[in-house]
Protein backbone atom coordinates (compact mmCIF):
# COMPACT_ATOMS: atom_id res chain seq x y z
CA UNK A 1 0.00 0.00 0.00
CA UNK A 2 1.20 3.30 -1.05
CA UNK A 3 0.87 6.27 1.35
CA UNK A 4 -0.66 8.71 0.05
CA UNK A 5 0.94 12.13 -0.91
CA UNK A 6 0.11 15.25 1.58
CA UNK A 7 -1.47 18.09 0.00
CA UNK A 8 -0.52 21.32 0.52
CA UNK A 9 -2.33 23.63 2.71
CA UNK A 10 -3.84 26.88 1.29
CA UNK A 11 -4.11 25.57 -2.61
CA UNK A 12 -8.00 26.13 -2.54
CA UNK A 13 -8.88 28.80 0.09
CA UNK A 14 -5.60 31.13 0.50
CA UNK A 15 -7.76 33.45 2.86
CA UNK A 16 -9.17 31.03 4.84
CA UNK A 17 -6.75 29.41 6.22
CA UNK A 18 -4.94 32.05 8.81
CA UNK A 19 -8.67 32.70 10.61
CA UNK A 20 -8.19 31.46 14.25
CA UNK A 21 -10.65 28.66 14.68
CA UNK A 22 -10.22 27.71 18.09
CA UNK A 23 -8.75 29.14 20.80
CA UNK A 24 -8.61 28.97 24.68
CA UNK A 25 -6.77 31.20 27.40
CA UNK A 26 -5.86 29.85 30.44
CA UNK A 27 -8.33 26.93 30.18
CA UNK A 28 -8.79 24.75 33.30
CA UNK A 29 -11.25 22.22 33.59
CA UNK A 30 -12.10 20.87 37.25
CA UNK A 31 -14.38 17.45 37.63
CA UNK A 32 -15.99 16.46 41.18
CA UNK A 33 -12.44 18.68 42.69
CA UNK A 34 -9.86 17.13 40.32
CA UNK A 35 -8.10 19.24 38.27
CA UNK A 36 -8.42 17.60 34.53
CA UNK A 37 -6.24 20.49 33.40
CA UNK A 38 -5.35 23.80 33.50
CA UNK A 39 -3.22 26.95 32.26
CA UNK A 40 -3.96 25.43 28.65
CA UNK A 41 -3.07 27.88 25.77
CA UNK A 42 -3.89 26.80 22.38
CA UNK A 43 -4.77 28.44 19.30
CA UNK A 44 -5.61 26.27 15.77
CA UNK A 45 -5.92 27.98 12.46
CA UNK A 46 -8.05 26.64 9.67
CA UNK A 47 -6.42 24.47 7.51
CA UNK A 48 -4.49 23.05 10.34
CA UNK A 49 -4.09 19.59 11.17
CA UNK A 50 -3.55 19.02 14.69
CA UNK A 51 -3.08 16.00 16.83
CA UNK A 52 -3.92 16.09 20.50
CA UNK A 53 -1.68 13.33 22.00
CA UNK A 54 -1.09 12.29 25.69
CA UNK A 55 -1.29 9.07 28.04
CA UNK A 56 -4.42 7.45 29.26
CA UNK A 57 -6.64 9.85 31.75
CA UNK A 58 -4.77 13.23 30.34
CA UNK A 59 -8.02 14.71 29.67
CA UNK A 60 -7.35 14.47 25.95
CA UNK A 61 -11.34 13.95 25.47
CA UNK A 62 -12.28 16.50 28.40
CA UNK A 63 -10.46 19.08 26.32
CA UNK A 64 -12.45 18.28 23.15
CA UNK A 65 -15.60 18.53 24.97
CA UNK A 66 -14.52 21.91 26.47
CA UNK A 67 -14.32 22.97 23.10
CA UNK A 68 -17.20 21.79 22.02
CA UNK A 69 -19.43 23.23 24.83
CA UNK A 70 -20.44 20.41 26.66
CA UNK A 71 -17.68 20.67 29.40
CA UNK A 72 -17.80 23.94 31.53
CA UNK A 73 -14.61 25.43 31.95
CA UNK A 74 -13.62 26.41 35.70
CA UNK A 75 -10.92 29.43 34.63
CA UNK A 76 -10.16 30.60 31.78
CA UNK A 77 -12.11 31.19 27.85
CA UNK A 78 -12.38 29.05 25.13
CA UNK A 79 -13.73 30.68 21.59
CA UNK A 80 -14.70 28.69 18.43
CA UNK A 81 -15.14 30.84 15.42
CA UNK A 82 -14.53 33.77 17.91
CA UNK A 83 -17.76 32.76 19.15
CA UNK A 84 -18.71 30.61 22.71
CA UNK A 85 -18.87 26.94 21.63
CA UNK A 86 -22.41 26.98 21.86
CA UNK A 87 -23.32 29.64 19.14
CA UNK A 88 -20.64 27.65 16.93
CA UNK A 89 -21.92 24.12 17.30
CA UNK A 90 -23.19 23.98 13.64
CA UNK A 91 -19.82 24.42 12.29
CA UNK A 92 -18.08 22.18 13.92
CA UNK A 93 -17.85 18.32 13.05
CA UNK A 94 -17.53 15.78 15.74
CA UNK A 95 -16.56 12.48 16.53
CA UNK A 96 -16.63 11.23 19.82
CA UNK A 97 -14.46 8.87 21.53
CA UNK A 98 -15.23 4.97 20.19
CA UNK A 99 -18.90 4.49 19.83
CA UNK A 100 -19.55 1.12 17.58
CA UNK A 101 -22.94 0.02 17.21
CA UNK A 102 -23.87 -3.40 17.54
CA UNK A 103 -25.61 -5.85 15.31
CA UNK A 104 -29.08 -4.80 16.52
CA UNK A 105 -29.04 -1.29 16.00
CA UNK A 106 -31.46 -1.36 12.59
CA UNK A 107 -30.83 2.27 11.17
CA UNK A 108 -28.77 2.61 7.92
CA UNK A 109 -25.21 4.38 7.53
CA UNK A 110 -26.71 6.33 4.89
CA UNK A 111 -29.00 7.37 7.76
CA UNK A 112 -26.86 8.37 10.38
CA UNK A 113 -24.64 10.53 7.97
CA UNK A 114 -28.17 12.23 6.99
CA UNK A 115 -28.58 12.54 10.72
CA UNK A 116 -25.71 14.80 10.87
CA UNK A 117 -27.23 17.21 8.46
CA UNK A 118 -30.85 17.64 9.67
CA UNK A 119 -30.67 15.69 12.82
CA UNK A 120 -31.26 18.98 14.53
CA UNK A 121 -34.20 20.19 12.87
CA UNK A 122 -37.63 20.14 14.22
CA UNK A 123 -40.69 18.75 12.55
CA UNK A 124 -41.56 16.36 9.49
CA UNK A 125 -38.95 16.43 6.31
CA UNK A 126 -42.01 18.10 4.05
CA UNK A 127 -40.89 19.46 0.85
CA UNK A 128 -43.31 21.16 -0.83
CA UNK A 129 -42.50 24.52 -1.99
CA UNK A 130 -39.73 25.26 -4.75
CA UNK A 131 -37.22 26.27 -2.40
CA UNK A 132 -37.75 23.62 0.03
CA UNK A 133 -37.46 20.73 -2.44
CA UNK A 134 -34.44 22.19 -4.15
CA UNK A 135 -32.70 22.10 -0.51
CA UNK A 136 -33.34 19.17 0.07
CA UNK A 137 -31.97 17.96 -3.70
CA UNK A 138 -28.57 20.07 -3.07
CA UNK A 139 -28.77 17.90 0.54
CA UNK A 140 -29.31 14.54 -1.29
CA UNK A 141 -26.12 15.04 -3.50
CA UNK A 142 -23.97 16.13 -0.71
CA UNK A 143 -24.69 13.46 1.26
CA UNK A 144 -24.00 11.33 -1.62
CA UNK A 145 -20.50 13.05 -2.13
CA UNK A 146 -19.36 12.60 1.52
CA UNK A 147 -20.40 9.53 1.16
CA UNK A 148 -18.13 8.59 -1.92
CA UNK A 149 -15.20 11.24 -0.62
CA UNK A 150 -14.90 8.51 2.58
CA UNK A 151 -15.32 5.89 0.04
CA UNK A 152 -18.38 4.14 1.67
CA UNK A 153 -20.52 4.19 -1.11
CA UNK A 154 -20.56 0.02 -1.22
CA UNK A 155 -22.14 0.17 2.19
CA UNK A 156 -23.47 3.03 3.32
CA UNK A 157 -27.24 1.20 2.33
CA UNK A 158 -26.69 -1.41 5.08
CA UNK A 159 -27.63 -1.48 8.22
CA UNK A 160 -24.70 0.00 10.55
CA UNK A 161 -24.58 -2.42 13.04
CA UNK A 162 -24.14 -5.31 10.25
CA UNK A 163 -21.00 -3.02 8.99
CA UNK A 164 -16.93 -3.79 10.28
CA UNK A 165 -15.32 -0.94 12.72
CA UNK A 166 -13.49 0.12 10.03
CA UNK A 167 -16.53 1.08 7.71
CA UNK A 168 -18.97 1.94 10.27
CA UNK A 169 -15.57 4.56 11.05
CA UNK A 170 -15.97 6.11 7.53
CA UNK A 171 -19.65 6.75 7.70
CA UNK A 172 -19.08 8.46 11.03
CA UNK A 173 -16.86 10.49 9.35
CA UNK A 174 -18.95 11.15 6.48
CA UNK A 175 -21.49 12.52 9.34
CA UNK A 176 -19.06 14.43 10.96
CA UNK A 177 -17.96 16.41 8.14
CA UNK A 178 -21.43 16.77 6.10
CA UNK A 179 -22.22 19.82 7.11
CA UNK A 180 -18.79 21.12 5.25
CA UNK A 181 -17.42 22.31 9.43
CA UNK A 182 -14.97 24.85 10.10
CA UNK A 183 -14.03 23.08 12.92
CA UNK A 184 -13.27 19.19 12.78
CA UNK A 185 -12.59 17.32 16.25
CA UNK A 186 -12.23 13.68 16.23
CA UNK A 187 -11.53 11.31 18.82
CA UNK A 188 -9.83 8.84 18.47
CA UNK A 189 -10.42 8.39 15.13
CA UNK A 190 -7.72 5.84 14.39
CA UNK A 191 -8.66 3.81 17.40
CA UNK A 192 -9.39 -0.26 16.48
CA UNK A 193 -9.04 0.09 12.67
CA UNK A 194 -6.04 -1.85 11.02
CA UNK A 195 -3.31 -0.29 9.86
CA UNK A 196 -4.07 0.49 6.09
CA UNK A 197 -7.53 1.65 7.26
CA UNK A 198 -5.36 3.89 9.50
CA UNK A 199 -3.45 5.09 7.19
CA UNK A 200 -6.23 5.80 4.52
CA UNK A 201 -8.52 7.89 7.31
CA UNK A 202 -5.39 9.99 8.33
CA UNK A 203 -4.67 11.01 5.01
CA UNK A 204 -8.27 11.46 4.30
CA UNK A 205 -8.55 13.57 7.46
CA UNK A 206 -5.59 15.74 6.24
CA UNK A 207 -6.85 16.07 2.42
CA UNK A 208 -10.14 17.61 3.70
CA UNK A 209 -7.95 19.57 5.95
CA UNK A 210 -5.86 21.48 3.60
CA UNK A 211 -8.64 21.63 0.52
CA UNK A 212 -11.33 22.67 2.49
CA UNK A 213 -9.38 25.10 5.35
CA UNK A 214 -10.69 22.70 8.06
CA UNK A 215 -8.87 23.05 11.93
CA UNK A 216 -8.76 19.62 12.67
CA UNK A 217 -7.92 18.66 16.08
CA UNK A 218 -7.67 14.55 16.27
CA UNK A 219 -6.94 12.84 19.38
CA UNK A 220 -4.76 9.82 19.10
CA UNK A 221 -2.89 7.29 21.40
CA UNK A 222 -0.75 6.22 18.40
CA UNK A 223 1.09 9.19 16.76
CA UNK A 224 3.11 6.97 14.28
CA UNK A 225 0.30 6.67 11.27
CA UNK A 226 -0.39 10.41 11.60
CA UNK A 227 3.50 11.59 11.58
CA UNK A 228 3.52 12.57 7.58
CA UNK A 229 0.73 14.71 7.73
CA UNK A 230 0.41 16.33 11.27
CA UNK A 231 0.92 20.60 10.98
CA UNK A 232 1.23 20.49 14.82
CA UNK A 233 0.73 18.30 18.18
CA UNK A 234 -0.17 18.97 21.60
CA UNK A 235 0.53 16.80 24.46
CA UNK A 236 -1.55 16.55 27.40
CA UNK A 237 0.19 15.31 30.37
CA UNK A 238 0.06 15.58 34.24
CA UNK A 239 -2.64 18.34 33.38
CA UNK A 240 -0.73 20.75 31.27
CA UNK A 241 -0.29 21.03 27.52
CA UNK A 242 3.02 21.28 25.54
CA UNK A 243 1.98 22.18 21.69
CA UNK A 244 4.65 23.08 18.95
CA UNK A 245 5.34 21.53 15.59
CA UNK A 246 6.07 17.87 15.08
CA UNK A 247 9.98 17.98 14.72
CA UNK A 248 10.07 19.85 17.99
CA UNK A 249 8.01 18.19 20.14
CA UNK A 250 8.70 14.36 18.41
CA UNK A 251 11.81 14.00 20.10
CA UNK A 252 13.17 11.09 22.53
CA UNK A 253 14.41 13.19 25.81
CA UNK A 254 10.48 15.27 25.77
CA UNK A 255 8.26 12.42 25.51
CA UNK A 256 10.21 10.19 27.56
CA UNK A 257 9.84 13.18 30.19
CA UNK A 258 5.92 13.27 29.29
CA UNK A 259 4.87 9.33 29.27
CA UNK A 260 7.34 8.65 32.13
CA UNK A 261 8.71 6.03 30.18
CA UNK A 262 11.96 5.41 27.21
CA UNK A 263 11.11 6.31 24.42
CA UNK A 264 13.68 6.85 21.22
CA UNK A 265 12.65 8.66 17.95
CA UNK A 266 14.53 7.71 14.78
CA UNK A 267 14.07 8.76 11.39
CA UNK A 268 13.72 7.13 8.47
CA UNK A 269 15.92 7.18 5.46
CA UNK A 270 13.03 9.26 3.56
CA UNK A 271 12.70 11.95 6.24
CA UNK A 272 9.81 10.18 8.09
CA UNK A 273 9.88 9.63 11.98
CA UNK A 274 9.60 6.78 14.15
CA UNK A 275 8.45 6.98 17.51
CA UNK A 276 9.96 3.44 19.49
CA UNK A 277 8.99 2.01 22.64
CA UNK A 278 5.79 3.72 21.73
CA UNK A 279 3.46 6.04 23.70
CA UNK A 280 0.85 3.53 22.50
CA UNK A 281 -1.63 3.34 25.34
CA UNK A 282 -2.88 -0.15 26.46
CA UNK A 283 -6.11 -1.24 24.40
CA UNK A 284 -8.46 -0.31 27.50
CA UNK A 285 -10.87 2.62 26.88
CA UNK A 286 -13.41 1.63 29.77
CA UNK A 287 -11.63 5.11 30.97
CA UNK A 288 -14.48 8.32 30.78
CA UNK A 289 -13.00 12.01 31.61
CA UNK B 1 -80.41 -11.75 16.07
CA UNK B 2 -78.39 -15.25 14.80
CA UNK B 3 -75.10 -16.45 15.33
CA UNK B 4 -72.36 -14.56 13.60
CA UNK B 5 -71.03 -17.40 10.64
CA UNK B 6 -68.43 -16.83 8.13
CA UNK B 7 -69.91 -16.77 4.80
CA UNK B 8 -66.29 -16.90 3.11
CA UNK B 9 -68.28 -13.44 1.26
CA UNK B 10 -65.33 -11.04 2.14
CA UNK B 11 -67.69 -7.74 1.02
CA UNK B 12 -70.75 -9.55 2.77
CA UNK B 13 -68.93 -9.90 6.05
CA UNK B 14 -67.41 -6.99 6.55
CA UNK B 15 -70.74 -4.89 6.48
CA UNK B 16 -72.13 -7.87 8.48
CA UNK B 17 -69.81 -7.05 11.12
CA UNK B 18 -69.83 -3.14 10.64
CA UNK B 19 -73.79 -3.13 10.98
CA UNK B 20 -73.43 -3.29 15.08
CA UNK B 21 -72.63 0.16 16.75
CA UNK B 22 -70.20 -1.68 18.93
CA UNK B 23 -68.13 -3.24 16.32
CA UNK B 24 -67.79 0.20 14.92
CA UNK B 25 -66.72 1.43 18.15
CA UNK B 26 -64.17 -1.13 18.66
CA UNK B 27 -63.06 -0.89 14.73
CA UNK B 28 -61.90 2.63 15.55
CA UNK B 29 -60.64 2.30 18.72
CA UNK B 30 -58.01 -0.67 17.33
CA UNK B 31 -57.21 1.78 14.54
CA UNK B 32 -56.24 4.66 16.74
CA UNK B 33 -54.52 2.58 19.27
CA UNK B 34 -52.85 0.55 16.35
CA UNK B 35 -51.57 3.63 14.29
CA UNK B 36 -50.33 5.04 17.79
CA UNK B 37 -48.49 1.72 19.53
CA UNK B 38 -46.59 1.40 15.89
CA UNK B 39 -45.36 4.58 16.11
CA UNK B 40 -44.46 5.55 19.62
CA UNK B 41 -43.37 1.55 20.02
CA UNK B 42 -41.00 1.84 16.83
CA UNK B 43 -38.98 4.43 18.72
CA UNK B 44 -39.16 2.16 21.82
CA UNK B 45 -37.68 -0.40 19.98
CA UNK B 46 -35.26 1.39 18.34
CA UNK B 47 -34.52 2.85 21.84
CA UNK B 48 -34.33 -0.54 23.53
CA UNK B 49 -36.95 0.72 25.73
CA UNK B 50 -38.67 -2.26 26.07
CA UNK B 51 -38.60 -2.46 29.92
CA UNK B 52 -39.70 1.18 30.55
CA UNK B 53 -42.66 0.64 28.36
CA UNK B 54 -43.75 -2.95 30.19
CA UNK B 55 -43.18 -0.79 33.55
CA UNK B 56 -45.43 2.31 31.76
CA UNK B 57 -48.20 -0.66 31.44
CA UNK B 58 -48.04 -2.10 35.14
CA UNK B 59 -48.88 1.30 35.91
CA UNK B 60 -52.32 1.11 34.63
CA UNK B 61 -52.98 -0.72 38.14
CA UNK B 62 -51.92 1.82 40.34
CA UNK B 63 -53.63 4.09 38.10
CA UNK B 64 -57.12 2.35 37.98
CA UNK B 65 -57.21 1.78 41.53
CA UNK B 66 -56.02 4.80 42.78
CA UNK B 67 -58.67 6.31 40.25
CA UNK B 68 -61.48 4.21 41.97
CA UNK B 69 -60.42 4.92 45.63
CA UNK B 70 -60.50 8.97 44.59
CA UNK B 71 -63.84 8.58 42.26
CA UNK B 72 -62.28 9.29 39.02
CA UNK B 73 -62.33 7.67 35.47
CA UNK B 74 -59.97 4.88 35.20
CA UNK B 75 -58.79 6.18 32.19
CA UNK B 76 -57.72 9.40 33.75
CA UNK B 77 -56.07 7.47 36.80
CA UNK B 78 -53.98 5.74 33.56
CA UNK B 79 -52.97 8.66 32.36
CA UNK B 80 -52.00 9.91 35.53
CA UNK B 81 -50.24 6.99 37.04
CA UNK B 82 -48.16 6.68 33.40
CA UNK B 83 -47.36 10.19 33.39
CA UNK B 84 -46.02 9.89 36.98
CA UNK B 85 -44.29 7.04 36.54
CA UNK B 86 -42.20 8.06 33.12
CA UNK B 87 -41.27 11.32 35.21
CA UNK B 88 -40.12 9.28 38.00
CA UNK B 89 -37.89 7.02 36.11
CA UNK B 90 -36.15 9.88 34.04
CA UNK B 91 -35.51 11.60 37.34
CA UNK B 92 -33.99 8.41 38.98
CA UNK B 93 -32.55 7.26 35.67
CA UNK B 94 -29.33 8.19 34.73
CA UNK B 95 -28.45 10.34 30.94
CA UNK B 96 -25.39 9.75 28.83
CA UNK B 97 -23.08 7.04 28.17
CA UNK B 98 -24.14 4.67 30.94
CA UNK B 99 -27.60 5.67 30.82
CA UNK B 100 -28.69 1.77 29.90
CA UNK B 101 -26.41 0.41 32.43
CA UNK B 102 -28.73 1.71 35.50
CA UNK B 103 -31.61 2.30 33.84
CA UNK B 104 -32.96 -0.83 34.38
CA UNK B 105 -32.62 -0.77 38.08
CA UNK B 106 -34.46 2.64 38.30
CA UNK B 107 -37.74 1.13 36.22
CA UNK B 108 -37.36 -1.90 38.48
CA UNK B 109 -37.89 0.25 41.55
CA UNK B 110 -40.05 2.51 39.75
CA UNK B 111 -42.52 -0.86 38.72
CA UNK B 112 -42.21 -2.51 42.20
CA UNK B 113 -43.32 0.97 44.20
CA UNK B 114 -46.12 1.25 41.27
CA UNK B 115 -47.43 -2.30 41.75
CA UNK B 116 -47.76 -1.67 45.89
CA UNK B 117 -49.06 1.86 45.55
CA UNK B 118 -51.90 -0.14 43.72
CA UNK B 119 -51.81 -2.98 45.87
CA UNK B 120 -52.42 -0.48 48.55
CA UNK B 121 -54.94 1.18 46.62
CA UNK B 122 -56.75 -2.28 46.21
CA UNK B 123 -56.99 -3.34 49.48
CA UNK B 124 -58.21 0.45 50.13
CA UNK B 125 -61.43 -0.08 47.85
CA UNK B 126 -61.76 -3.82 47.38
CA UNK B 127 -64.75 -3.00 44.68
CA UNK B 128 -62.74 -2.36 41.69
CA UNK B 129 -61.98 -5.88 41.53
CA UNK B 130 -64.39 -6.65 39.71
CA UNK B 131 -63.32 -5.21 36.46
CA UNK B 132 -60.09 -6.65 37.14
CA UNK B 133 -60.12 -9.10 33.95
CA UNK B 134 -61.10 -6.20 32.16
CA UNK B 135 -58.90 -4.27 33.28
CA UNK B 136 -55.53 -7.09 32.98
CA UNK B 137 -57.11 -8.24 29.21
CA UNK B 138 -58.89 -5.25 28.16
CA UNK B 139 -62.50 -5.66 26.72
CA UNK B 140 -62.36 -4.01 23.23
CA UNK B 141 -65.99 -4.68 22.70
CA UNK B 142 -67.09 -2.39 25.25
CA UNK B 143 -65.53 0.21 24.00
CA UNK B 144 -67.87 3.75 24.13
CA UNK B 145 -68.35 6.68 21.80
CA UNK B 146 -67.00 8.77 24.20
CA UNK B 147 -63.82 6.88 24.90
CA UNK B 148 -63.42 6.73 21.31
CA UNK B 149 -63.12 10.23 21.10
CA UNK B 150 -60.93 10.84 24.18
CA UNK B 151 -58.68 8.25 22.68
CA UNK B 152 -58.29 9.91 18.98
CA UNK B 153 -57.34 13.60 20.95
CA UNK B 154 -55.31 11.62 22.63
CA UNK B 155 -53.81 10.00 19.44
CA UNK B 156 -53.47 13.40 17.58
CA UNK B 157 -52.08 15.37 20.25
CA UNK B 158 -49.15 12.59 20.41
CA UNK B 159 -48.30 11.60 17.01
CA UNK B 160 -48.22 15.10 16.84
CA UNK B 161 -45.60 15.56 19.05
CA UNK B 162 -44.02 13.08 17.12
CA UNK B 163 -44.31 14.81 13.89
CA UNK B 164 -42.48 18.08 15.66
CA UNK B 165 -39.63 15.87 17.22
CA UNK B 166 -39.72 13.11 15.34
CA UNK B 167 -36.17 13.85 13.71
CA UNK B 168 -34.11 15.28 17.15
CA UNK B 169 -35.69 12.03 18.86
CA UNK B 170 -34.10 9.73 15.90
CA UNK B 171 -30.61 11.68 16.17
CA UNK B 172 -30.59 11.27 19.97
CA UNK B 173 -31.69 7.69 20.15
CA UNK B 174 -28.89 6.47 18.11
CA UNK B 175 -26.22 8.68 18.73
CA UNK B 176 -26.68 10.18 21.37
CA UNK B 177 -23.15 12.18 22.35
CA UNK B 178 -23.23 13.65 18.63
CA UNK B 179 -26.94 15.28 18.88
CA UNK B 180 -25.49 16.93 22.66
CA UNK B 181 -23.11 18.46 20.59
CA UNK B 182 -25.09 19.33 17.97
CA UNK B 183 -26.75 21.13 20.27
CA UNK B 184 -30.08 18.78 20.44
CA UNK B 185 -31.83 18.88 23.61
CA UNK B 186 -30.82 14.77 24.57
CA UNK B 187 -32.01 14.99 27.97
CA UNK B 188 -35.45 16.60 27.24
CA UNK B 189 -36.08 14.49 24.64
CA UNK B 190 -35.24 11.34 27.38
CA UNK B 191 -37.84 12.59 29.44
CA UNK B 192 -40.52 13.76 26.50
CA UNK B 193 -40.30 10.27 24.74
CA UNK B 194 -41.41 8.84 28.09
CA UNK B 195 -44.10 10.74 28.34
CA UNK B 196 -45.21 10.08 25.31
CA UNK B 197 -44.97 6.25 26.02
CA UNK B 198 -46.86 6.96 28.94
CA UNK B 199 -49.67 8.39 26.75
CA UNK B 200 -49.27 5.69 23.75
CA UNK B 201 -49.55 2.99 26.81
CA UNK B 202 -52.18 4.10 28.88
CA UNK B 203 -54.64 4.48 25.25
CA UNK B 204 -53.47 1.06 24.37
CA UNK B 205 -53.93 -0.77 27.86
CA UNK B 206 -57.57 0.64 27.47
CA UNK B 207 -57.77 -1.78 24.36
CA UNK B 208 -55.99 -4.30 25.15
CA UNK B 209 -55.82 -4.95 28.95
CA UNK B 210 -52.57 -4.12 30.75
CA UNK B 211 -51.14 -7.14 29.88
CA UNK B 212 -51.64 -7.06 26.30
CA UNK B 213 -50.34 -3.81 25.81
CA UNK B 214 -47.06 -5.10 24.09
CA UNK B 215 -48.64 -6.83 21.23
CA UNK B 216 -49.21 -3.83 19.58
CA UNK B 217 -46.37 -2.13 20.90
CA UNK B 218 -43.73 -4.42 20.04
CA UNK B 219 -44.12 -7.08 17.71
CA UNK B 220 -45.49 -4.70 14.65
CA UNK B 221 -42.44 -2.29 15.08
CA UNK B 222 -39.79 -5.04 16.11
CA UNK B 223 -40.98 -7.22 13.07
CA UNK B 224 -40.87 -4.07 11.14
CA UNK B 225 -37.45 -3.30 11.80
CA UNK B 226 -35.97 -6.83 11.28
CA UNK B 227 -37.26 -6.03 7.41
CA UNK B 228 -36.27 -2.79 7.05
CA UNK B 229 -33.53 -0.34 8.51
CA UNK B 230 -34.46 2.83 6.81
CA UNK B 231 -36.36 4.61 9.13
CA UNK B 232 -39.42 6.00 7.12
CA UNK B 233 -40.24 2.74 5.67
CA UNK B 234 -39.99 0.60 9.28
CA UNK B 235 -42.20 3.13 10.51
CA UNK B 236 -44.87 2.60 7.90
CA UNK B 237 -44.21 -1.05 7.74
CA UNK B 238 -44.96 -1.07 11.59
CA UNK B 239 -47.99 1.06 11.18
CA UNK B 240 -49.16 -1.06 8.50
CA UNK B 241 -48.53 -4.55 10.68
CA UNK B 242 -50.49 -3.30 13.62
CA UNK B 243 -53.97 -2.21 11.60
CA UNK B 244 -53.41 -5.49 10.03
CA UNK B 245 -53.17 -7.80 13.04
CA UNK B 246 -55.81 -5.20 15.19
CA UNK B 247 -58.87 -5.58 12.39
CA UNK B 248 -57.91 -8.88 11.69
CA UNK B 249 -58.03 -9.83 15.46
CA UNK B 250 -61.54 -8.14 15.93
CA UNK B 251 -62.96 -9.69 12.78
CA UNK B 252 -62.00 -13.32 13.53
CA UNK B 253 -63.31 -12.62 16.87
CA UNK B 254 -66.43 -11.58 16.41
CA UNK B 255 -67.03 -15.05 14.33
CA UNK B 256 -65.58 -16.65 17.08
CA UNK B 257 -66.37 -17.26 20.51
CA UNK B 258 -62.91 -16.16 21.66
CA UNK B 259 -62.14 -12.57 22.64
CA UNK B 260 -60.66 -10.00 20.60
CA UNK B 261 -57.32 -10.11 22.75
CA UNK B 262 -56.32 -13.09 22.77
CA UNK B 263 -56.71 -13.22 18.53
CA UNK B 264 -54.89 -9.54 18.20
CA UNK B 265 -51.73 -11.13 20.35
CA UNK B 266 -52.35 -14.40 18.10
CA UNK B 267 -51.88 -12.58 15.46
CA UNK B 268 -48.82 -10.39 16.57
CA UNK B 269 -46.82 -13.89 18.09
CA UNK B 270 -47.49 -15.00 14.23
CA UNK B 271 -45.99 -12.03 12.28
CA UNK B 272 -42.88 -11.41 14.76
CA UNK B 273 -41.94 -15.06 14.05
CA UNK B 274 -42.50 -15.11 10.90
CA UNK B 275 -40.56 -12.09 9.85
CA UNK B 276 -37.39 -13.81 12.54
CA UNK B 277 -37.93 -17.42 10.50
CA UNK B 278 -37.61 -15.26 7.20
CA UNK B 279 -35.02 -13.33 7.97
CA UNK B 280 -32.87 -16.59 9.18
CA UNK B 281 -33.66 -18.57 6.43
CA UNK B 282 -32.64 -15.96 3.98
CA UNK B 283 -29.33 -15.26 5.88
CA UNK B 284 -29.11 -19.27 5.62
CA UNK B 285 -29.69 -18.87 1.85
CA UNK B 286 -27.11 -16.45 1.88
CA UNK B 287 -24.44 -18.47 3.34
CA UNK B 288 -25.12 -21.34 1.71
Amino acid sequence: MSTPARVAAGDATPAKVRETAVQLHSAAVRLGGRTIFSDVDLEVRRGEFVAVLGPNGAGKSTLMRAILGLVALSEGSVEVLGRPPAQSRSEIGYLPQRRSFDAETRIRGIDLVRLGLEGSRWGLPVALSGPARARRHTERGRIEEVIALVGADAYASRPIGELSGGEQQRLLIAQALVRRPSVLILDEPLDSLDLPNQATVAALVQRVCAVQGVAVLLVAHDVNPLLGYLDRVIYLAGGKALAGPVEEVITGPKLSRLYGAPIEVLRTSDGRLVVVGSPEAPHHHGHRH
Amino acid sequence: MSNPTLSFDLLRDVREVLQFPFMVNALEAATIVAVLAAVVGWYMVLRRQSFAGHTLSMMAFPGATGAALAGLPAALGYYLACGAAALAMSATGQSGRRRFATESAAIGTVQATGLALGFLFLSLNSAVLGGMETFLFGNILAVTRGQVLVLLIVALVALSLVAVIARPLLFASVDPEVARARGVPVALLDVGFLLLLGLAVAATSQITGVLLVFTLLVAPPAAAQLITAQPVAGLVLSVAFALAIAWLGLGVAYFSIYPASFFITMFAFGLYVAVRCARWALARHRVA
